[in-house]
């Protein structure tokens, strides 16, 4: 076996990650790698920051490699550690906290910063730039205040930033010093469109706007234009532009011009020094979109690996803006010069407005907004330089205009070429998606994702690759993924839940007028869905709504099948005592209740109560100290144990304790389905723990944490979690993983359907591995448990509700008029 | 045979997407409320299995059966969808708050 060779990596962005796949996959045995990245964390997507910006998805929605990913593949990865030096005649490269790593190949990925304009007071507390996690936790810090906030740029970032500081509730002005918006990649007229749509949603844009300075003393108070109008603010964010991070490669000697010089292949003026990203210059140019890059990591890694055949060859891009509801495309050169002519749509009541760019019958431009869909279509025949001559008339309407009728969106799919491309930043093709498909049976929209790449960057083209799944896979495409709730909406839970924390609602009407519910208050599937997810996001806040609670939870008793009901009160972890069982009897007794039983969960059911009795029941119970044992909830119901060391011949630990400190610490709490816990004190395993939502069996060592087994409609044994040494460490394992299970659950879903879904490897990974995201759940939970831990029975007692249970009125005939 | 109009209670005793029972000798009849303040009466009774249809979640003109998950259409008392049956529906008309139910003509 030959000796691996050692590769450090310096930067941990979008393209050495890419970079780093491809070598996996091409040579994974070659090289032993080492990363330092100045950011303390794993590898993510940044051009999805806009969208964490704007709450539509979080910082864990982004990430691209996590911690995982570096030990499957053996990576030591320095967070945090910026690199201060390149030693070429040492071959090694030395960290800002003094750690040093020698080197047979170098990669340099030290990306770009972004642009201060240096007029006074740049450096005032309150000025940002809008490049990295860093920046969107401080704008995020900063719109808490809801106060005004600047934003010097029109470009995409600048857009895209004000757009989502809007959404968070700040008065956004955006400063621009051209004549209209993203003059780089739109014609004025498509800026102006943008513009008001930007206006329409109260961002301010000024254009043919100069920053003559950032004023304020402590902090930013406001800026000055050149014109001497003053603009109030307590956040600028500037976002003019991106330099490249040349300067470590400079020092080292490297040839740098604007950016780190490469060739084509990717190399340095050192032969053993790569360098990708932002901070290359290529053929004279540098990129800041993330498709060439991605290329560039290609053309690397093939080098890397020992193909030198590859070679970067500069292609156009599209450009999309990551602003929800607004449609932009632009792709080309759509400047005016001599010979061009254009073709332009405008529909202005539609807000649409198209514009094609055309020399010698060949698209050069593009320019879509409002309507984008053909945007892959006009590329593709500007890539390939067709003769449009024959289409030219009908060219503007797109593709479903060519030839006959016109065509649906399926057929237009179906109808583009096998080299079209679909994925434009990751640069993947029609054939490319297809032939995974086929050849490796894929199913759904995130395998997809894994096997070619397509739509896991931006997501503009996610409709694309689904339309390619459905003609694939004709019948068998079941795209999952997109299952309404109910028929009131076209979205799934997991859009539902995700937009509800986006968009901050907090009403179910703010949920249905917001999310366009086509049902004026809903149905019986969908409202105790929503009512779930509202009291599971926002718990101090909300307001449980009652009438969409099914008559269980309403009545805090579970209805049977002749209108009576049952009561459960709570036995902590199956304990009792005579003193509870008198009363229970008594109860029994004074209200002539017809039968009572043990419960699976080791309880005690009363039933064949009648719903006007209940209040009463609870009272006398209530009095005895019991609180509801809420066995009919979508919540919390019982704690399951065996008796543990204090009287078994071979527990090994507490069973029954940690059973009802586990009861006692979780219950009121709502699940998106029943949850139910059992303690075994040893393997021999009297609870059951191994058919429950969460079980834990007591050993020698300690605790064995189960979950995700089902003894229900199917049956199904736990899947061990991880073993843990201490009652402590249980509790807070458990609690993390039932949070982790009420954040993410569907509505109705149990936790063994939830955990096939995300995976059993990540559950484990983010409950067990990830310390920082497991005391997150726990927290979230314990917050929420401030307010669930409230007995329903003596809050019914004290006559909460109280209308519920007497009739409204008891008619005699003679009552009639 | 005149209709017998009884004066039950006001529309403020039921929540909005709620539901109240009065009793009417034997009879039990859910008197509903929607969300915006329509009420409607039925017999107490869902036609699969007797349910008790009050106890219900009241959506758009509808309420679904506790036991069962049955929709019944509030205003003729039939089920929806694929369900086939149907509950006594009983008049009801309200006077400002006051809800007036229609009982049957005496006997």
């Amino acid at each position: 076996m030959t000796e691996k060779q050692k590769l450090v990596v310096i930067g941990n962005g979008m393209a050495p990650g890419r970079m780093l796949e491809h070598l996996f996959e091409t040579a994974p045995d070659a090289y032993d790698v080492t990363i330092f990245n100045a950011e303390p964390r794993v590898n993510y997507d940044r051009i999805m920051l806009s969208p964490v910006l704007s709450g539509e998805k979080s910082f864990e929605d982004i990430i691209i490699h996590g911690d995982g990913w570096y030990v499957d593949h053996g990576v030591m990865l320095y967070k945090g550690h910026k690199v201060v030096e390149i030693d070429r005649e040492a071959k090694t490269v030395r960290s800002e906290h003094g750690e040093v790593a020698a080197y047979d190949k170098l990669v340099i990925a030290t990306g770009s910063a972004p642009f201060i304009i240096p007029v006074p007071g740049h450096k005032l507390p309150g000025v940002l730039t809008y490049r990295d996690l860093d920046d969107v936790d401080a704008m995020l810090l900063a719109a808490q205040s809801r106060g005004k906030a600047v934003v010097i740029g029109g470009g995409l970032l600048g857009l895209e930033a004000a757009a989502g500081l809007k959404e968070r509730g700040m008065d956004v002005t955006v400063i621009h010093l051209m004549p209209s918006l993203m003059e780089r990649q739109l014609d004025p007229a498509a800026g102006y469109l943008l513009e008001q749509e930007l206006v329409s949603r109260g961002i301010k844009v000024i254009t043919k706007a100069s920053t003559k300075q950032i004023l304020g003393e402590a902090r930013v108070e406001g800026i000055e234009l050149e014109d001497g109008t003053i603009i109030p603010a307590t956040l600028v964010v500037m976002a003019v532009g991106i330099r490249p991070s040349a300067a470590l490669a400079k020092e080292a000697g490297l040839s740098v011009n604007r950016g780190i010089v490469v060739s084509d292949h990717m190399q340095t003026s050192d032969p053993d020094i790569y360098s990708v990203g932002e901070c290359v210059e290529v053929n004279g140019n540098v990129y800041g979109l993330v498709a060439p890059l991605y290329q560039m990591a290609e053309v690397a890694a093939a080098h890397l690996s020992g193909d030198t055949g590859k070679r970067f060859v500069e292609t156009s891009t599209a450009t999309k803006l990551k602003v929800t509801g607004i449609n932009l495309y632009s792709v080309g050169d759509f400047a005016e010069a001599e010979g061009r002519e254009e073709i332009v749509l405008r529909d202005a009541a539609a807000g649409v407005y198209k514009r094609l760019v055309l020399k010698d019958n060949k698209i050069l431009g593009v320019v879509l907004y409002g309507e984008t869909a053909d945007g892959a279509w006009f590329f593709d025949h500007l890539k390939k330089q067709i003769d449009i001559s024959e289409m030219r008339e009908s060219l503007i309407f797109g593709q479903a205009y060519q030839g006959g009728s016109p065509m649906d969106p399926m057929a237009a799919v179906a109808a583009l070429p096998d080299d079209a491309e679909i994925c434009g930043c990751n640069g993947v093709c029609k054939g490319k998606i297809t032939t995974a498909i086929t050849s490796k049976g894929l199913t759904g929209l995130d395998e997809v994702r894994a096997h070619t790449k397509a739509s896991a960057s931006c997501g503009t083209c996610t409709g694309l690759v689904e339309q390619l799944l459905a003609l694939t896979l004709g019948d068998a495409y079941n795209p999952a993924a997109v299952t309404p709730m109910c028929g009131c909406t076209g979205l799934g839970h997991d859009d539902v839940r995700r937009l509800i924390k986006a968009k901050e609602l907090k009403t179910i009407p703010a949920v249905m007028q917001e999310l366009e519910w086509k049902t004026s208050c809903g149905c019986a599937k969908c409202r105790p869905a929503l009512n779930y997810y509202l009291v599971c996001d926002w718990p101090d806040e909300y307001a449980d709504d009652y009438q969409s609670r099914f008559i269980n939870e309403r009545v805090h008793a579970n209805i049977q099948k002749d209108g009576t009901y049952s009561v459960v009160p709570r036995m902590w972890g199956g304990m009792t005592s005579s003193t509870e069982l008198r009363a229970i009897a008594d109860v029994v007794d004074k209200f002539d209740i017809p039968a009572v039983k043990c419960t699976g969960g080791q309880r005690i059911d009363m039933l064949g109560i009648k719903k006007e009795d209940l209040p009463a029941v609870w009272a006398d119970l209530g009095k005895a100290g019991f609180v509801s044992g809420q066995a009919y909830a979508k919540g919390l119901r019982t704690v399951k144990t065996c008796v543990g060391t204090d009287w078994c011949r071979f527990g090994t630990q507490d069973s029954t304790g940690l059973g009802i400190k586990l009861e006692k610490f979780m219950w009121g709490s709502w699940t998106p389905a029943k949850l139910k816990l059992a303690v075994s004190g040893c393997p021999r395993n009297c609870a059951e723990a191994t058919c429950k939502d969460i079980g834990v069996i007591c050993v020698d060592s300690g605790y064995e944490i189960h979950f995700a087994g089902a003894a229900g409609l199917d049956i199904k044994g736990t899947e061990i979690l991880g073993n843990v040494k201490t009652e402590d460490e249980v509790m807070e394992h458990v609690v993390a993983l039932a949070q982790m299970y009420r954040e993410q659950g569907r509505y109705l879903e149990r936790i063994y359907k939830w955990a096939k879904r995300i995976g059993l490897d990540e559950i484990r990974d983010q409950i067990m591995q990830q310390h920082d995201k497991r005391k997150g759940y726990y927290e979230r939970f314990v917050f929420s448990q401030k307010f669930a831990q409230v007995d329903p029975w003596s809050e019914r007692v004290s006559g909460k509700d109280k209308h519920e249970f007497n009739p409204m009125a008891t008619l005699s005939l003679e009552a009639a008029e | 045979m005149t209709q017998a109009w009884v004066r039950v209670g006001s529309i403020n005793d039921i929540p909005r997407r709620g539901a109240r029972c009065v009793k009417s000798g034997e009879m039990s009849i859910a008197i509903f409320r929607t969300a915006d303040d329509r009420v409607f009466a039925l017999e107490d009774k869902c036609p699969h299995k007797n349910g008790p249809l009050s106890q219900g979640i009241v959506h758009d003109g509808c309420v679904t059966c506790p036991l069962h998950n049955w929709v019944i259409s509030l205003e003729t008392g039939t089920a929806q969808g694929a369900d086939e049956g149907q509950t006594m529906s009983i008049p009801v008309r309200l006077d400002g708050d006051e809800i007036i139910l229609g009982l049957g003509p005496a006997k």
